[in-house]
């Protein structure tokens, strides 16, 4: 397909710890469109933000891409080096991280943060452009402009989250990873952002990859969920099937704990056990020693990760709880 | 209500923290971070205690665990030596009060001294208070262990808090404020820092005790969804005020304070199909700093007009049922 933005290919990525390699993310493959909003949902240490962290090659030193591609454009960045990395940062891809406090720089203003990364990336623009854009851009995100020349810790937790936003959006990148980033914040200013980003979305025609652990919160802003376990892409399907007939169970699982205020209060599941240490995964279906359905099998070989239906992927050897 | 049924009577309860000042200067600004909190909690039940970040409910459960000490008002628990105000305690029978009133915390990494064992731990109260020789005391731990679903005990007794999940952790908190048999036992946000598979069993676990060992729980959370699997009846706070108290599908189904119906209709729904009415209220939370005597909610509200702006905050309201509303304009 040409409208690919983003491809990932056979991503297997350990950290090399002192006990160990960790498998944070185990050949992990799939792709998001023009346009296209994808969520990754899964629990904590399921490699999500591994996979986000993986796009941007912003991994610690201790991490190692063992084989896989990730295409950016059709071009693979994995082998790419700091300095060619950092023109594909911003204007081909860009990132909003959760805790907005972090990612902005207490000791520049918020107008000279944005600027920053518009002079690297885009230095036809004049100094004039670049001020009217930014004043564009907080109108897109929904912050007033005046306030453009205060300092971070000016802002409350929710207009900080929005100039990270409208930072992330400056270079009109061709796909946004947006990791957690409603988590810290209140319910009334979260749905006011999630409403915004989807928005802001769609209107530009952007591929988004949305990673959460909150299953709600990826059910209004995605089109299609790939769900996560212990380094696994377990399950991915449009937003509609992942959600109305998920196939493998750890998604059932996942889908039935959840609570929500609508609706008949049916009884929450508890999955048994945690999930595993990725020191030592089980071996085989990195999911079978919680899944009711695991046979024999489940514990000597990992299943493959295939198509189930129209566009319904998932690694299992009982798809849908059958033998 | 039958007043015997009454374990914990709050009235009249209010916190007031000063902005600045220092040693030699007083100061006269002050955050009323709780003012004027009535509420009664019945024996057995689980009342839940919602709102956003800052509206005070967490400086409601240390008052309520008095690990605050409250400017004024009166909080009465039903104990076994008759009905104690404890707000006013002081020294050995604060002690002793403890007895009766736990708390669970919410991040089961801070909670717990990285240098205790599980048995030293959850030994803790057991020798704060004086209850029990060794030997009754390990049977005691070993036993409720097995209750909150460590088993086998004996091979946790002797592991250390980062030996661990957070899961495991979260229950070892639960038997710590459980060994003495508290009466009432407020849990701040106990579920919010575990993942979902992890967080029902606790859920679950929690509920489970509440029947069998008949604890009482203010349950403090910002997650309606999860308030809605654990408590009888939720109280909505807004800026230190309570603004409507109800039964937990009553309030759900029917909202009535301006506030809890955009707090209601914000929370994201785990189904995409579904299509949630907008939120109407504007602006973000603000600080309770010497507020205005009117309804703390008027700055945002959609239904206020003048009357909201010119008399005090509206008290709390039995709009039928036992649904309590604090507005104007209902």
């Amino acid at each position: 397909m040409t409208d690919n933005v983003l491809e990932v290919k056979n991503l297997t990525m350990h950290y090399m710890t002192r006990k160990g390699p960790v498998s944070a993310v185990d050949n992990i493959s799939f792709s998001v469109a023009r346009g296209e909003s994808l969520g990754l949902v899964g629990e904590s240490g399921c490699g999500k933000t591994s996979i986000a962290l993986s796009l941007l090659k912003l991994l610690p030193d201790n991490a190692d891409i063992k084989q896989g591609q990730i295409l950016i454009n059709s071009k693979n960045i994995v082998p790419l080096n700091y300095a060619e990395i950092c023109k594909f940062r911003w204007k081909q891809i860009s990132m909003i991280f959760q805790a907005a406090m972090n990612a902005l720089n207490p000791v520049y203003t918020v107008e000279e943060q944005i600027l920053e990364a518009m002079q690297e990336h885009l230095p036809h623009l004049s100094e004039a452009e670049m001020n009217q854009r930014v004043d564009e851009l907080f109108g897109l995100v929904g912050l007033d402009p005046k306030f453009k020349n205060q300092y971070p810790h000016q802002y409350s937790g929710g207009m900080r989250q929005r100039a990270v936003i409208a930072m992330a959006l400056s270079c009109e990148p061709d796909i946004i990873v947006a990791d957690e980033p409603t988590t810290a914040l209140d319910v009334i200013v979260q749905d006011a952002l999630l409403k915004r980003i989807r928005k802001i979305q769609e209107k530009l025609n952007m591929a988004m990859i949305y990673i959460s652990h909150n299953v709600a919160v990826i059910a209004e802003v995605s089109d299609r969920v790939g769900v996560m376990y212990a380094g696994n892409l377990v399950e991915m399907a449009s937003t509609e099937a992942i959600f109305h007939r998920p196939i493998h169970p750890y998604t059932r699982g996942l889908m039935s704990a959840f609570p929500s205020i609508v609706g008949e209060k049916t009884k929450l599941v508890t999955l048994p056990g945690e999930p595993p240490d990725l020191l030592n995964p089980p071996t085989g279906c990195r999911y079978h020693p919680r899944c009711p359905y695991a046979t024999a099998i489940c514990s000597q070989e990992a299943p493959e990760y295939r198509e189930h239906g129209a566009q319904h992927f998932a690694a299992c050897w009982h798809p849908g709880g059958e033998a | 209500m039958e007043h015997s049924d009454i374990l914990v009577n709050i009235q009249n309860l209010s916190k007031l923290f000063p902005v600045g000042g220092g040693i030699f200067r007083h100061s006269d600004v002050f955050v009323h971070a709780v003012s004027g909190f009535n509420l009664q909690i019945k024996r057995g039940e689980s009342v839940g205690l919602v709102g956003e970040s800052g509206c005070g409910k967490s400086t409601t459960g240390k008052l309520l665990t008095r690990l605050l000490d409250p400017t004024e008002g009166k909080i009465e628990i039903a104990s076994e030596q008759g009905v104690i105000d404890i707000a006013s305690l002081r020294g050995k029978k604060l002690k002793t009060f403890r007895r009766n009133v736990q708390m669970i915390f919410q991040d089961p990494y801070e909670s717990m001294n990285p240098r205790l064992t599980i048995y030293d731990t959850v030994a803790e109260p057991l020798n704060v208070q004086g209850i029990g020789t060794i030997t009754e005391r390990e049977a005691r731990i070993t036993e409720l262990l097995e209750t909150v679903g460590l088993t086998p005990a004996a091979s946790f007794l002797f592991r250390y808090p980062h030996e661990l999940s957070g899961g495991q952790r979260q229950r070892v908190a639960i038997a710590r404020a459980l060994i003495i048999s508290p009466l009432f036992v407020v849990a701040d946000e106990p579920t919010s820092m575990l993942d979902v598979s992890v967080r029902t069993g606790v859920m679950h676990l929690m509920q489970d005790l509440a029947t069998n060992l008949n604890v009482t729980y203010l349950y403090i959370t910002h997650d309606l969804a999860v308030a809605r699997y654990m408590c009888n009846r939720i109280a909505v706070m807004y800026l230190g005020k309570l603004v409507e108290l109800a039964e937990t599908e009553e309030l759900l189904q029917h909202a009535q304070h301006p506030y809890t119906k955009a707090l209601l209709s914000a929370v994201p729904v785990p189904d995409p199909t579904y299509k949630r009415s907008a939120v109407e209220i504007k602006g973000g939370i603000s600080k309770p700093i010497n507020p205005e005597p009117r309804c703390r909610f008027y700055d945002r509200c959609p239904l206020a007009d003048d009357s909201c702006r010119d008399n005090p905050h509206p008290e709390l309201e039995d709009k039928g049922d036992q649904h309590f509303v604090a507005c104007h304009k209902i």
